[in-house]
């Protein structure tokens, strides 16, 4: 675009680009560094500096022994409260979600379309209007403070959003190749099967991806639904950060929020190409 | 799509619907009916448990009576027009830069990006470590010889909300730059070469060429944010509790509160409705134009 003759203005662009980059990174940089040393070391020192020492004893004490309210356990048993709660939220939500993008997008009928803009309506909606009446419902059910209760949860509410990605991925898949699949006598499940399952794999790595980082993030449905043994880790970190027990200890919040973090953050390495697409399918088109 | 024909039987003819009956059965209860629920509640005089004896409009009297409400939707319309400037500003610029044919942009943007992965809860954990006035930024600005440095937003009633600001963008900020930049490779280059030969800087043909042609995207990036910013509860829960005393919380935290802490259930459904609306304001304009230009392809 710009001439290469431009080098001063080329140089500018890339010393702004380049210091948001180190903007953007310092604070895991300090969450990192603090997690390090110990907490004389922090309230001697500062923010940036480098840990003198480098010791593991807020990792240890964040995972296996810090108060998170009146237990001291660590934050071990809310990840795998979280792993527990997204595991089958995200493959029932996705599986539902693939299956009602197929039918509204080849499938349509009467009303489909209605029911389509209803639901992605659903996507925006602001939560807190059907908090209370979900906490009802839970209790009914019997399903109040349970594990259960925060998979079917998710799921309600999740299954607008894998809808509305695998719908819009589907309706580009020609029609004809449908058609010509009934007049062979394919049926619903044969057709998705044999036709639209094979092409999925990016739109079902896309949205296993929306998914689980929404449901692993999620603190709101989490402090609302859960109680103390099934707390997802978002509410167990900031109770963790909010529980004062004799001095603040910041290295062990930091490394508290680091695992808390760590999922999301390895499948945005490994992965952060679907997940830009999720997030731009998401929002861009809902 | 007109299979009425198909020899096969009705039960493969009603598989559509069987597939779609639960989500619809879900989505009518847990979604519309739900709203209803929310709605009918707001008009109640429910404290700790729901109760149907309806008192008209009090709840939402006692509701904009309310100081704490008053703060939560102030905030949130400081909190809003900022996040919401700083964002796009902040995320047009990286994006026009982005698109300089630039080395390592794939680095680069994997780094502007990765605060989306993150919770809010976690984001709210750092900056209120690095915030915090002890230990925090003021005292790096002070060891660095500034020793009359204040930095104390945090603590301060007046300031608290300004870290959510900072707080939001560091984390949305990205996203906003890989919109932008969707919405620019999606631009012939042509178009600026053919500004330019016309003789304007790039600077002019950025402005006056390109910046329309985003439109769209500048649209959507507004809607997204101002979502986000209407529902932004787990951030001003992590970094500030709603603090000091209540001066930093939004009425997603207000709801909460009344809803869960102070069985003023009442109260607590009312502001959710006012929520509701507020979103309604934003979006249905939105999905209007974005439903009729989807109909035209």
């Amino acid at each position: 675009m710009t001439n290469s003759s431009f080098t001063w203005q080329r140089g500018l662009i890339y010393t702004i680009l380049l210091a948001f980059a180190a903007l953007y990174l310092v604070p895991l940089y300090v969450m990192l560094t603090t997690s390090l040393k110990d907490i004389e070391e922090i309230r001697q020192g500062n923010l940036l500096a480098l840990p003198d020492n480098p010791t593991l004893y807020a990792w240890t004490k964040a995972w296996s022994s810090a108060c998170t309210g009146s237990e001291c356990e660590g934050l071990a048993p809310f990840f795998w409260n979280s792993v527990r709660i997204v595991v089958p939220a995200v493959v029932i939500s996705t599986i539902v979600g693939a299956l009602n993008g197929y039918a509204l997008a080849k499938w349509r009928f009467r009303g489909s379309e209605m029911l389509f803009g209803a639901l992605l309506f659903g996507c925006f909606i602001p939560f807190q209007v059907i908090l209370l009446p979900m906490a009802r419902l839970l209790a009914t059910l019997g399903l109040a403070n349970t594990v259960t209760g925060l998979v079917l949860v998710h799921v309600i509410y999740g299954v607008a959003f894998t809808t509305l990605f695998f719908r819009n991925f589907y309706v580009s898949v020609p029609t004809e190749l449908v058609k010509a699949a009934q007049l062979d006598g394919a049926g619903f499940f044969a057709i998705f099967r044999h036709i639209f399952l094979p092409i999925s794999l990016p739109i079902f790595t896309v949205t296993l991806i929306w998914q689980f980082t929404q449901i692993w993030n999620d603190f709101l449905f989490g402090v609302v639904y859960s109680g103390p043994g099934t707390q997802p880790i978002t509410v167990a970190l900031n109770n963790l950060v909010n529980t004062s027990m004799g001095g603040k200890e910041y290295n062990v919040d930091m490394a508290a929020a680091i695992i808390a973090a760590l999922p999301t953050l390895v499948i945005y390495v490994l992965a952060g190409k679907y997940f830009v697409r999720g997030l731009t399918a998401g929002a861009v088109k809902g | 799509m007109s299979s009425q024909r198909r020899p096969s039987g009705s039960l493969e003819r009603l598989l559509p619907k069987i597939v779609l009956a639960p989500t619809t059965l879900a989505m009518v209860v847990c979604m519309y009916g739900f709203i209803v629920w929310t709605g009918a509640l707001s008009f109640t005089k429910s404290r700790m448990l729901p109760q149907w004896d309806f008192t008209g409009f009090d709840q939402y009297e006692r509701l904009f009576n309310n100081p704490r409400w008053d703060v939560a939707l102030s905030n949130l319309a400081i909190f809003g027009v900022l996040f919401i400037a700083i964002s796009l500003v902040l995320g047009l610029a990286l994006a026009i830069f982005l698109d300089q044919k630039i080395r390592g942009e794939g680095a680069i943007r994997t780094i502007y990006l990765y605060p989306m992965a993150v919770s809010f809860v976690v984001t709210g954990t750092a900056w209120k470590w690095i915030l915090n006035p002890g230990l925090g930024l003021e005292k790096l600005v002070r060891d660095m010889g500034f020793t009359d440095f204040e930095f104390r937003w945090l603590v301060e009633q007046d300031m608290a909300i300004y870290t959510i600001v900072i707080a939001a963008v560091w984390q949305s900020s990205g996203f906003v730059m890989a919109m932008f930049l969707a919405g620019l490779r999606g631009i012939d280059d042509s178009l600026i070469k053919a500004a330019q030969i016309d003789g304007a800087s790039p600077t002019q043909a950025y402005w006056h060429v390109i910046l329309p042609i985003l439109r769209p995207a500048f649209f959507s990036a507004i809607v997204i944010l101002s979502h986000i910013a209407i529902k932004s509860f787990d951030l001003v829960q992590a970094l500030t509790g709603g603090g000091p005393g209540y001066s930093s919380d939004l009425p997603a935290n207000f709801m909460y509160t009344f809803a869960f802490n102070r069985a003023q259930m009442g109260v607590g459904a009312a502001s959710a409705m006012i929520m509701l609306f507020g979103v309604l304001a934003i979006l249905v304009p939105y999905l209007y134009s974005e439903l009729r230009g989807s109909n035209r392809d």
